[in-house]
């Protein structure tokens, strides 16, 4: 039993394709609730960060420095009245955010956090990305479409029309990453997620710094895109409040609403998620080649543990800053709590990656390989959901005809062009 | 006190007793005819350079014969001078408008007309702007009361007493 | 439970059919352009930006004719906020009514209150005394500093930036501590009187100043780096709700909306009020007149404002703050028509005296009322996200416009 368990721990392919479903399935579980867990916790992020960027708190009071207050949106969101409009298509009102949650959530099957750790490693899985993804405009359309009024509808309408000519832009950069994985011997290159990581691997580059700056604005004009894809600011037209449309989400409440939000939430961190693993190096820590000795290798896997601690260490600080009134007192008891919990995770991190800093086939080295590469791939994926929030609160927002005229006019064509020189620089190169 | 300038004399002798010009605390004001609005003030626009309509407002005197005074103010850039101009109207009598003549006089004329009821001539959208639609009575007339409209729209449209 | 199908709400109020429809738009007096191509379904929309707005002007409605994305016509309905203050006037005394100024642009207060209680001292033909009036200087210089920075968080957060609404609102808390420390109040201050102050400066004041102008320039370039060479502040105001220099004059456009257009006007050099011609100072203008150069001009307006409370500051004569007025106050039959440089324009008195202690008839030209005139004019052709950026760009404050 423990041999089963501890045999598909290491295991050297994925579930997907050891044809093992329970694992495979368990995988689906953990990426389910992590995802749930990480939006909620963007959620926090957000408010606390803009609320900073504006040189305001944020909130305070919900848990110990508003760590509790994506508990009590979501509570209160389910409590919520479930308001339908009369005259709305029931059934498309009720299946559109479902439609977009769907488009959000699959796209995490083939996304790798790991060289074995993804649901499936199938052999198109760049190209099942994009495909998946674009479902998600189907989920804005509906919304709009069944809500019988026409400010959702001319929202939904302008976003969808955002949604497609970013797409565009969005797939001629992945292109030109992936054109840079056949820059291999046999010559071929490979659509599948692991297996353009593995690729960035075998170079010895990101391919964000190949053929330099190619890579750099093929990043760039992804990074630009996958900003719009999510309807974040600055191209947030669509949920934008000060503008005349409120969205195609006005006539949605409570939990519907909700929905909404995850799949926005979620449908960013997958594009992070894929920005990452094309040009980013995926679960790769830094300088694998350059900094190859055994003594750099464990310095490197002591990050997750050192990250902890200074969470922990945050936390800390928090706690004994906090008042000592007693109204603050459960407040100040729960962030300590909570300081020592990260602290008891670093410490466990910790003692992984010591016992298992060489690299020999037993359990904890296998473990902390596993951890490592899951922690490169969500630090890199943190800074990206970072840039979205400061991104949201430095800039204006584009008018409509601005936004489309940046995706059609600027991008599109500079895409093309990094794509068309990065082809023929990879031939001379060969 | 009397009010001597150039554009005075021009004026005096183009219209005679029409105009009069008087001057007070270091305002001119001319006080002009019925008859001579809209010449004067197109005059004044096109000759005398007063391009900028600063207001065009209403008093009322309900004691005298031709109950309301209507009055603009003019500024010109170039002269760095400003002007009134004021005529008397009789109660019900319309004025000819002056938003041919500067753009500005719309809805000033809109609101002299929501507050008095003068009634502009040539105005392309005379109805009320500060009050609502369906307001009966104009407000900054004399007669009107200041407590009397409080209770009548409150009772007509809330069904309620006024507690005024 | 109700039916939620049938629209009957309107039996539950009382004459409601008056307010039904009551502003049916009747849109034969815009020269609306019909699209050249009719298309099978006509895309003519009108559409309401009701009286509520998540834009922080007050409550406005303006009724948009559309086609598609372009405005084809504009209507405003106003009178939301109209208390008849001119009506009020005519039942108090002079003393009584000076609190009800500052009421109207509440933004504003104090060049509200300069206006007036000018007005009533040029009626009364007294000057108040030169210490008076570069206490009244400074007062509304910061002022204006204050209604421009409300202005720029708010014009920013409609554009979608939000965090220099923040900024701006932080600092502008400075100076409503001064006004708090010196009348008491923050933002509807009260801070003159007919004939003077009645406040002396308190102890501190000219060092409070002091370190407040030290303390905003930088601030004021904070928002600069925030904005004005921003890629996206620049596409969504430039050439946006444009309005040229002919047109401003004819439609009497003031403040810094007409020297945008390239009018270098300015009432403080050209009919100077209180004492302003001893101080030194540019008025700035734009060349295009569209919002951008507003944003400019209002910028370059607020160090300006720096500088005339710096050179104020440093020189405050001795001497009384207030002037020989009666007790009672009771004018000579006439009338006075007494204008000042507010932040929003030419804000204007004009009032007729019947020798009695309650003016006859007060007139307030307020400079947001005559400013929104221009709206239709400058979106005409722009599309809908524009409305609510020239709405901004005007400045206008709606207890001024309905007064």
């Amino acid at each position: 039993m423990l041999n089963y368990i501890t045999s598909y721990l290491g295991s050297p392919v994925t579930p997907g394709q050891a044809g093992n479903q329970l694992w495979a399935l368990i995988y689906v579980l953990i990426i389910f609730a992590g995802v749930s867990v990480v939006v909620m916790a963007m959620n926090w992020l957000e408010r606390k960060a803009l609320a900073h960027f504006q040189i305001r708190l944020g909130p305070m009071r919900v848990g110990p420095h508003g760590l509790l207050q994506p508990i009590a949106d979501a509570l209160k969101l389910m409590l919520k009245e479930d308001i339908i409009p009369s005259e709305a298509d029931q059934f498309v009102f009720w299946v559109a955010p479902l439609i977009g949650l769907l488009a959000a959530f699959t796209v995490y099957t083939v996304i790798p956090f790991g060289p074995s750790q993804a649901v499936s490693d199938m052999n198109i899985g760049i190209l099942f990305m994009l495909g998946v993804s674009s479902l998600g405009v189907l989920g804005i359309v509906t919304a709009g479409w069944a809500s019988n009024s026409h400010y959702p509808l001319i929202g939904a309408l302008r976003s969808s029309a955002q949604m497609v000519s970013y797409e565009v832009a969005m797939g001629l950069a992945v292109v030109s990453a992936i054109l840079m994985t056949s820059l291999n011997a046999t010559g071929t290159g490979t659509l599948s997620m692991i297996g353009i990581v593995q690729a960035q691997q075998q170079q010895g580059i990101w391919f964000l710094f190949k053929f330099f700056p190619l890579g750099f604005i093929a990043f760039i004009i992804f990074a630009i895109a996958m900003v719009a894809e999510t309807n974040r600011a600055p191209f947030d037209l669509a949920e934008a409040e000060s503008e005349l449309t409120a969205g195609f989400h006005t006539e949605y409440s409570g939990l519907r609403w909700s929905l909404f939000m995850l799949a926005e939430y979620a449908a960013m961190i997958a594009v992070s998620a894929i920005a990452v693993t094309l040009w980013l190096g995926g679960w790769m820590r830094p300088f694998p080649n350059l900094l190859n000795a055994p003594v750099w290798e464990f310095i490197f896997s002591l990050f997750p543990a050192l990250t902890f601690a200074a969470l922990a260490g945050f936390a800390l600080i928090g706690t004994v800053r906090m008042p000592s009134h007693s109204f603050f007192k459960i407040q100040r008891i729960g962030l300590g709590v909570f300081a020592l919990l990260l602290a008891f995770i670093a410490l466990v991190l910790l003692l992984i990656a010591i016992v298992g800093h060489n690299s020999d086939n037993s359990i904890a080295a296998r473990t902390r390989e596993g951890i490592d590469y899951i922690y490169w791939f969500m630090l890199k994926v943190s800074i990206f959901m970072y840039l979205f929030i400061w991104y949201r609160a430095t800039w204006p927002r584009y008018r409509f005809d601005q936004l489309m005229r940046v995706g059609w006019k600027v991008m599109l064509p500079i895409s093309l062009g990094v794509l068309i020189v990065t082809a023929i620089v990879g031939v001379v190169v060969k | 006190m009397p009010w001597t300038s150039p554009m005075v004399e021009k004026y005096k002798s183009q219209y005679g007793s029409a105009v009069e010009a008087q001057s007070y605390l270091g305002q001119n004001y001319f006080t002009v005819d019925r008859s001579l609005i809209p010449n004067i003030l197109r005059l004044l626009r096109d000759e005398e350079q007063f391009d900028y309509c600063v207001d065009v407002t209403a008093v009322h005197y309900p004691q005298r014969e031709k109950q309301f005074d209507v009055v603009w103010i003019l500024y010109s850039f170039q002269r760095n001078e400003r002007i009134r101009v004021k005529t008397q109207i009789a109660d019900g009598a319309s004025i000819p408008s002056s938003v041919a003549i500067w753009a500005t006089a719309n809805w000033l004329e809109r609101e002299v007309y929501d507050m008095f009821g003068i009634k502009f001539d040539g105005h392309p959208d005379l109805k009320r702007i500060l009050l609502p639609d369906g307001w009966k009575g104009f407000p900054l007339r004399k007669d009107y009361g200041i407590l009397q409209q409080d209770k009548e729209w409150v009772q007509i449209n809330l069904g309620i007493e006024s507690g005024q | 439970m109700t039916d939620r199908t049938k629209n009957d709400h309107a039996k539950d109020v009382p004459n409601a059919a008056a307010y039904v429809g009551g502003t049916k738009l009747d849109t034969s007096h815009l020269e609306l352009e019909t699209p050249e191509h009719p298309y099978l379904d006509s895309n003519e929309l009108i559409i309401n930006m009701g009286p509520q707005h998540p834009a922080t002007h007050g409550v406005l409605r303006v009724i948009l004719k559309l086609d598609g994305e372009k405005v084809l016509g504009t209507e405003c309905v106003i009178g939301y906020l109209h208390r008849g203050v001119e009506k009020i006037a005519e039942n108090r005394t002079y003393t009584m009514f000076n609190p009800y100024v500052d009421r109207m642009d509440y933004v504003a207060a104090v060049s509200n209150g300069l206006g007036y209680c000018q007005a009533v001292e040029k009626l009364l033909n007294v000057e108040a005394p030169p210490r008076a009036n570069y206490i009244r200087v400074i007062l509304t210089e910061l002022n204006r500093i204050a209604s421009h920075q409300l202005w720029l968080g708010t014009h920013a957060l409609d554009i979608g930036a939000m965090t220099p609404l923040f900024y701006t609102f932080r600092d502008r808390e400075e100076i409503l501590k001064i006004f708090e420390k010196y009348c008491g109040a923050r933002l509807t201050t009260h801070a003159f009187r007919i004939g003077g102050c009645l406040y002396e400066t308190y102890a501190g004041f000219e060092k409070e100043v002091k370190s407040f102008l030290k303390f905003v320039a930088p601030k004021i370039d904070e928002y600069e780096a925030l904005l004005t060479t921003n890629r996206i502040w620049l596409e969504r105001t430039k050439n946006v709700g444009t309005i040229s220099a002919a047109d401003a004059i004819a439609l009497g456009v003031t403040g810094p909306v007409l020297r945008a257009s390239g009018v270098k006007w300015d009432i403080r050099k050209a009919i100077p009020y209180a004492n302003y011609a001893d101080f030194d100072f540019e008025i700035p203008t734009g060349e295009n007149g569209d919002t951008y150069d507003r944003y400019l001009v209002r910028m370059v307006e607020m160090r300006q404002s720096l500088r005339i409370i710096e050179q104020a500051v440093n020189g405050i004569p001795e001497g009384p703050i207030m002037a020989k007025v009666p007790k009672v106050i009771k004018p000579a039959v006439g009338e006075i028509y007494h204008s000042i440089e507010a932040p929003k324009g030419e804000l204007g008195y004009f009032i007729v005296s019947d020798g009695s202690t309650q003016p006859y008839r007060l007139r307030v030209r307020p400079p947001s009322f005559v400013n929104l005139q221009a709206l239709d004019v400058m979106v005409r052709g722009m599309l809908v996200a524009d409305v609510v950026a020239v709405i901004g760009t005007l400045d206008i404050v709606l207890g001024e416009v309905d007064r």
